[in-house]
């Protein structure tokens, strides 16, 4: 009882703008990669599979079973977790109750998302339902506007730019040039941001993440066994959960996630850490506001100094904490249910020294943090070697 | 019935305050209030989560506000044509409202802060919206 709980495998299949195969196969990827990724492992060690999708963007209909038997883990328990776009933050949460609790030892946590499933008139009509459908959807409320809403309520209290949001989007296209599993490996400029087409005021084309498709999975163990699978197993100290309104008009703040500040909170006395602790992190910058947002949710800055941590590009490796060094959602691509996931991957390759040329110098704590839909799911994990 | 005829489209009919579009069509823009324990809720709602009563009752907003954020969207999703601007705006009874501004007003400098009013329109189709003013 009362087990620690490690990752001691991580996976994830390039994102791609359209896979072209099947998600079972999908999944199957990420899932090899991750049992292949833990020095001692089999599939016979998994004893539980938690499945994250957003089901909008599934053909399949409950498709936690169908990708257990594929990858031939029946009779091991399965079920969907959903938080959109944090729903294998959410399953990874499960899955460290489960280890906690007793009840499972090796929990393996899959996220995928095939978006080029659906045409783009089915994916505009799902991404509108996104909203409050009787008092926001109807007037045409869309991803982008809600974002677009958070950058001008930002920039109208603290001054915020435009060309700080665009150097997010500079930083994210440097670091995936470093990641080859990114969807877009291409270095970008603050001028060619800021010439992009208007998506939706102050938002611009290149401020926004893509549509992906994609899969990840992590496996989790508790401490009696964790040692024994991987030889560099990494700990997770702290969990942050917490919800907001889906409406606007029900949220106090525009300028700010609540959510993500309420799970930081319960995710830094839950780790007996302060923001100054963590060495490396990945914030969910669906919209580069986003990750502006985020510094300064996370505490990473003072409120409303979060574009002057990028001017002095304090989350570039080398400074005060680098920032979504894999590239980001912005240059990766945001296979909704896979992102949690590939998150943590990156944190965990990062505590374990293996992430290359994007390693960030003795990192011993990560953090993890991971928004669902216009901010109404924030998680925040915290990650130790 | 009769929830389907608010804004520019929408996705669901039932609701218990589909008299909120009735208010409408009468120029009336109306919140809902609880009769236990005195809660304005705006959009109106037939429940309060703060006491769990479902006692409620229909009472007037005066419609002035403030701009608290917004954007112009250049690309529409299915069913609707770019531009329009969203905006979020809170009322003097301290409630928020998600809405679209007037095309009138929208090729002006929109002022976070500005004071504007809460207006009922009509749209064809016999279907009916609210849209902020600057005043
Ligand atoms: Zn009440």
């Amino acid at each position: 009882m009362h087990s620690k709980v490690a990752v001691v495998g991580v996976g994830q299949t390039t994102f791609t703008r359209s896979c072209g195969i099947s998600i079972r196969e999908l999944c199957f990827e990420a899932f090899r990669e991750a049992i292949d990724d833990a020095r001692n492992l089999s599939t016979e060690d998994i004893d539980g599979l938690i499945i994250c999708s957003a089901p909008e963007y599934d053909k399949q209909r409950s498709p936690a079973g169908l990708i257990a038997e594929y990858l031939g883990l029946n009779p091991k328990p399965t079920f969907l977790a959903e938080a959109i776009c944090a729903s294998s933050s959410v399953g990874a949460r499960i899955a460290w109750s489960f280890i906690r609790s007793g009840l499972h030892k090796i929990v393996a946590v899959i996220g995928f998302q095939k978006m080029s499933e659906l045409t783009s008139a089915e994916s505009q009509e799902r991404m509108l339902r996104g909203g409050d459908i009787m008092w926001e959807s109807p007037f045409g409320s869309m991803m982008p506007a809600y974002y677009a809403m958070f950058a001008r309520a930002h920039m109208n209290e603290y001054g915020t730019t435009e060309e700080q949001l665009a150097k997010i989007k500079v930083k994210s296209g440097m670091y995936s040039m470093m990641n080859p599993k990114a969807m877009y490996q291409k270095e970008t400029t603050v001028e060619k941001i800021m010439n992009s087409k208007i998506v939706a005021s102050p938002l611009k084309v290149f401020d926004c993440c893509a549509n992906a498709d994609g899969a990840s999975c992590i496996i989790l163990a508790s401490e009696e066994v964790a040692e024994k699978i991987s030889d560099t197993p990494v700990w997770i100290t702290g969990l942050g959960l917490a919800s907001a309104p889906l409406s606007l008009a029900s949220r106090k703040t525009v300028s700010s996630l609540s959510c993500a500040v309420e799970a930081r909170k319960q995710a830094y006395k839950m780790a007996g850490l302060k923001a100054r602790d963590v060495d490396v992190a990945e914030v969910h910058d669906c919209f580069t506001i986003a990750e502006i947002m985020a510094y300064e949710d996370l505490g990473f800055c003072k409120r409303g100094e979060g574009g002057k941590l990028i001017d002095n590009e304090e989350t570039y490796i080398g400074g005060k904490i680098p920032v979504n060094v894999d590239g980001g959602l912005l240059s990766k691509g945001h296979p909704v249910g896979a992102t949690g996931g590939s998150q943590i991957r990156t944190i965990v390759q990062q505590l374990r020294g293996e992430a290359g040329k994007t390693q960030v110098a003795d990192a011993e704590t990560g953090l993890v943090h991971n928004i669902g839909g216009i901010g109404l799911y924030g998680s925040i994990m915290i990650f130790s070697r | 019935m009769g929830f389907e005829k608010f804004g520019i489209m929408s996705y669901t009919k039932e609701t218990k305050v589909e008299d909120f579009v009735k208010h409408l069509e009468d120029g009336r823009i109306m919140g809902t209030r609880c009769k236990k324990c005195g809660t304005i809720i705006f959009p109106p709602r037939a429940d309060c989560a703060k006491c769990l009563s479902s006692n409620i009752e229909w009472t007037p907003l005066s419609g002035r506000g403030k701009l608290i954020t917004h954007t112009t969207a250049h690309f529409a999703p299915a069913g609707f044509e770019a531009p329009y601007t969203l905006a979020l705006a809170e009322l003097e009874e301290g409630v928020r409202v998600f809405t679209r501004i007037c095309k009138d007003d929208e090729k002006d400098k929109l002022k976070i802060g500005m004071y504007v009013q809460l207006v009922t329109k009509r749209l064809g189709d016999e279907r009916i919206t609210y849209e902020l003013k600057k005043i």
